[in-house]
């Protein structure tokens, strides 16, 4: 069991008309490892994720869940869900008019033979999930209210609580930390540091080196839609890193001028 | 239906919460109208028929709101009703007047509208013209094809009275309660269902809320549109039969006087006009409230152009309040006022 990686993307390429986002990008993702992704804007992270997750198909490129190939072009999110793939977007994964309830099963609802959704059901397990794993006993909150109602770290409070309810075995966690106060960004890398106590895998991308320097076994660097560093953590101190990357901009920057 | 059985705790005060279940904004409008028309037109407005009359001219216009009310709760909007009214309307007239079918006439008007609501799906989405000019367009396209089909001539069917299918759709229950009214609110209640309780309702409301969220969530949302659409269709053509069994005619311009009343119903209801919430009971009320303005304010003598002035009024009115009610600071004279009266 310990060396099939969950996922691997082989030579994946991605491109938006002329715009190359992606460039024959190699990766993998070990199984109970916590990857650590970084890179600049417009670099390909994003579109790294939505690759993986099956929001978007490659233009060229394999993709291996499992050791298994998967077919790009049938791969969704759905797909990615039922492979036990879950993402946390930093901002756009929950319906602002919707109510929590809603928002921990929108996609998999729990219905009957004809479609309709046991309510009574959601609303408890939703209650359930908010009290225990994310620890909202909070004034005013329940499973009714919509989510334009909550603060910035209750919503990543949502989303990674519904990534925990469908027991996902890689959790993608896309800048969860931003906007969010000091004491809420302890909790997330709590929560990412229970991902690999849970022997869960997880990519995290983040913009702040530090936070990734702290909780992640390996680090990858995206530099203009290709890798430019994949090593464990152990291996670079944290300046070293830094430095790594500011080494990155001088060419850009010579070129520039 | 239990949608505010689940009252929330919060600091929020008794009038708030009242006004967060379903409709009661709208139903309450519904009501003081109804109380000020008995005191200016006491004549019509105390005995039964002006009622009886409501109850059968009401349905098909509902009907069609409902549907719509969905279609605005996914963002979207459906401007080409009034021709898929006509056309499933002149199948139905046609096949009853030239072949006696009665339910067979019933079933080909429902295909007709079904499959021209799903070609305004895919027109929609295959073609990614926004609904709002792509039905716009289907409107003509279906309105000019339904006269050319037609030569543009007048089907009177009065030989339907007395028939099975007249009987079950528009027959007077009692010799008083026009059945259409029953159809009506059974149907509204399915489609509450359908909104509120559905897997499909959920995608159209995260759809409406945003397309963003909708695709990482995983909901087809292309797929989930043309359904949209094509229930749209079908429960244009089901309005359209209602009418012409009613009305024992099918008329070239039949179904073109709904196009503004129904849009405004669905606004006057409560259904966001930012789309990602529908408000089914705020639509039957609202689609009472167009019917009743029209004939209160004949009956209380004001002449009738005055309607539509009074109509206007109302639908700014109501989607104010309505905006007003999901958040304050929407409006931006609430806000502003707000923001002065703090300081």
């Amino acid at each position: 069991m310990t060396s099939t990686p969950i996922v691997r993307l082989e030579n994946v390429r991605k491109q938006y008309g002329k715009v190359v986002s992606l460039k024959n990008v190699t990766l993998e993702i070990g199984a109970n490892e916590i990857v650590g992704l970084i890179g600049d804007n417009g670099a390909g992270k994003s579109t790294l994720i939505k690759v993986l997750t099956g929001v978007e198909q490659p233009s060229s490129g394999t993709i291996y869940v499992r050791g298994q190939k998967i077919d790009a072009a049938s791969y969704s999110v759905k797909e990615a869900h039922k492979l036990k793939i879950e993402t946390v977007y930093q901002d756009s994964s929950l319906g602002e008019k919707q109510p929590l309830w809603r928002n921990f099963f929108v996609g998999r609802p729990l219905t009957n033979r004809f479609g309709f959704i046991d309510v009574k059901a959601e609303k408890r397990i939703a209650n359930e999930i908010m009290r225990s794993t994310i620890g909202f006993r909070g004034v005013g909150i329940d499973v009714d209210t919509p989510v334009s109602r909550l603060s910035g770290g209750e919503r990543q409070g949502v989303a990674i609580g519904r990534a925990m309810h469908f027991d996902s075995d890689l959790i993608v966690l896309d800048e969860p930390t931003v906007a969010l106060a000091l004491k809420e960004v302890n909790k997330v890398l709590d929560f990412i540091r229970s991902i690999k106590a849970g022997g869960r895998s997880c990519i995290y991308i983040e913009h702040n080196i530090h936070h990734v320097h702290e909780v992640c076994d390996r680090l990858v660097v995206l530099d203009r839609g290709e890798i430019a560093l994949d090593a464990p953590t152990a291996s670079l101190t944290y300046t070293e890193l830094t430095d790594f990357l500011m080494s990155l901009h001088k060419p850009a920057v010579a070129a520039a001028n | 239906m239990s949608a505010g059985a689940h009252v929330t705790p919060t600091r929020s005060n008794p009038v708030a919460s009242f006004f967060k279940i379903e409709g009661t904004a709208t139903a309450l409008v519904f009501v003081v109208l109804i109380v000020v028309f008995m005191l200016t037109a006491p004549r019509a407005f105390l005995g039964y028929r002006v009622y009886m009359s409501f109850m059968a001219s009401v349905p098909p216009p509902l009907i069609i709101a409902l549907g719509l009310t969905l279609v605005a709760t996914a963002g979207e909007m459906d401007l080409s009703f009034p021709s898929v009214i006509a056309f499933a309307s002149y199948v139905f007239a046609f096949l009853f007047q030239q072949y006696d079918m009665t339910w067979l006439a019933l079933i080909a008007a429902l295909a007709t509208g079904t499959v021209m609501g799903f070609v305004n799906g895919l027109v929609v989405t295959k073609l990614g013209i926004p609904s709002m000019i792509a039905t716009l367009a289907m409107m003509f396209l279906w309105g000019g094809l339904v006269t050319v089909v037609s030569n543009g001539v007048t089907v009177a069917i009065p030989d339907i009275d007395g028939t099975l299918i007249q009987a079950i759709m528009v027959g007077r229950i009692g010799g008083i309660v026009p059945a259409q009214m029953l159809w009506a609110i059974a149907l509204s209640i399915l489609v509450w269902h359908l909104l509120n309780r559905h897997r499909f309702g959920e995608n159209i409301l995260f759809i409406g809320d945003s397309l963003k969220v909708a695709k990482v969530v995983g909901i087809q949302i292309d797929r989930e549109k043309i359904k949209l659409f094509t229930l749209m269709g079908f429960l244009s053509a089901l309005a359209g039969v209602f009418l012409t069994v009613e009305t024992t005619t099918y008329f070239n311009q039949q179904g073109q006087g709904y196009l503004l009343t129904v849009i405004a119903a669905v606004f006057i209801g409560g259904t966001s006009i930012f789309g990602g919430s529908g408000k089914i009971v705020g639509t039957v009320f609202a689609s009472l409230i167009v019917a009743v303005i029209e004939a209160g304010l004949v009956a209380s003598g004001v002449q009738g152009f005055w309607t539509r002035v009074f109509i206007g009024l109302v639908f700014i009115i109501s989607v104010v309040m309505n905006t007003a009610i999901e958040d304050p600071d929407k409006v931006p004279l609430i806000k502003s006022v707000r923001s002065r009266l703090r300081q």
